[in-house]
């Protein structure tokens, strides 16, 4: 198994990058994380990796979709604060596996 | 996976207004966008229903002539049940239900979805002349009514792609 030095701490990624271990995560961590993808944390892209953490961790599928009814912030500005590929990116950042879903 | 000649940007020609012809067309073109590729998607002909505001969520399967249309428990649909009154709305609305469950959203709100992340919609002209249809019929979410001349512009580009659905 892999593994990345984020923040000082030792932590068990799969062959993309994504956290196998998600509660190695911390703030910190998601930090220098996403400053590999280039971007810069704000309060919002951590209430939103909150959310992803929330839905994972409670075994619900992440889509696209489901951010419009986080109550946070809708998907437009979802594109916005991870541009690209957006729920990759996210849910890299926020320790937890790349979604499987297609929508 | 080849990481040299990425596909930078996808063209989707959607020609026919059934639920699975137009949901292909949007299920790719969304999945496109998710992944940050630039999405054109060009609707035609009978594709138009699905940025036709009045007709949008209320498109319907064909349940005559389908041979894969199966009922409830994996019997083959026969063909003349097809034809009883009621039977392709009864079977459109099954399809929906089921597509519902996997959170697969109604034809507009993924058109929202599409176009938040910067996917373009656009009509065909000559689609558009033919079934007497004009501008303001369309959703919102349409960028503009192309020639084929015009697509053609909008899908060039390296690594760039065209697909029929």
């Amino acid at each position: 198994m892999a593994q990345k030095t984020y923040a000082g701490i030792t932590i068990d990624v799969n062959e993309e990058g994504y956290f196998t271990n998600p509660s190695q995560w911390t703030r910190e961590i998601a930090l220098e994380v996403a400053k590999e993808l280039g971007i810069t944390l704000t309060d919002q892209h951590y209430a939103i990796l909150e959310f992803l953490r929330n839905r994972h961790n409670s075994g619900e599928a992440l889509s696209i979709r489901s951010i419009n009814h986080s109550g946070i912030i809708d998907v437009k500005t979802f594109y916005q604060l991870f541009p690209g590929a957006p729920l990759k990116k996210a849910t890299k950042i926020a320790g937890i596996p790349k979604p499987a879903s297609c929508i | 996976m080849d990481q040299k000649f990425p596909i930078k940007k996808v063209n989707i020609i959607c020609a026919k207004g059934a639920i699975e012809d137009v949901y292909a067309t949007l299920v790719m073109g969304n999945g496109a966008v998710m992944e940050g590729i630039e999405t054109n998607l060009f609707f035609t002909f009978f594709g138009l229903d699905a940025i036709v505001k009045s007709r949008m969520d209320k498109l319907h399967t064909g349940v005559v002539g389908n041979p894969a249309l199966r009922l409830p428990g994996g019997l083959r649909m026969p063909t003349l049940l097809g034809i009883i009154p009621g039977m392709e709305s009864f079977t459109s609305w099954m399809m929906k239900g089921e597509m519902a469950k996997l959170d697969i959203p109604p034809v507009s709100e993924f058109l929202d979805l599409i176009t938040a992340g910067g996917g373009k919609i656009y009509a065909c002209k000559l689609a558009m002349d033919m079934f007497k249809f004009k501008k303001e019929d369309l959703s919102e979410h349409v960028s503009g009514i192309l020639t084929v001349g015009e697509f053609y512009e909008h899908a060039a580009g390296e690594g760039s792609q065209i697909i029929f659905t």
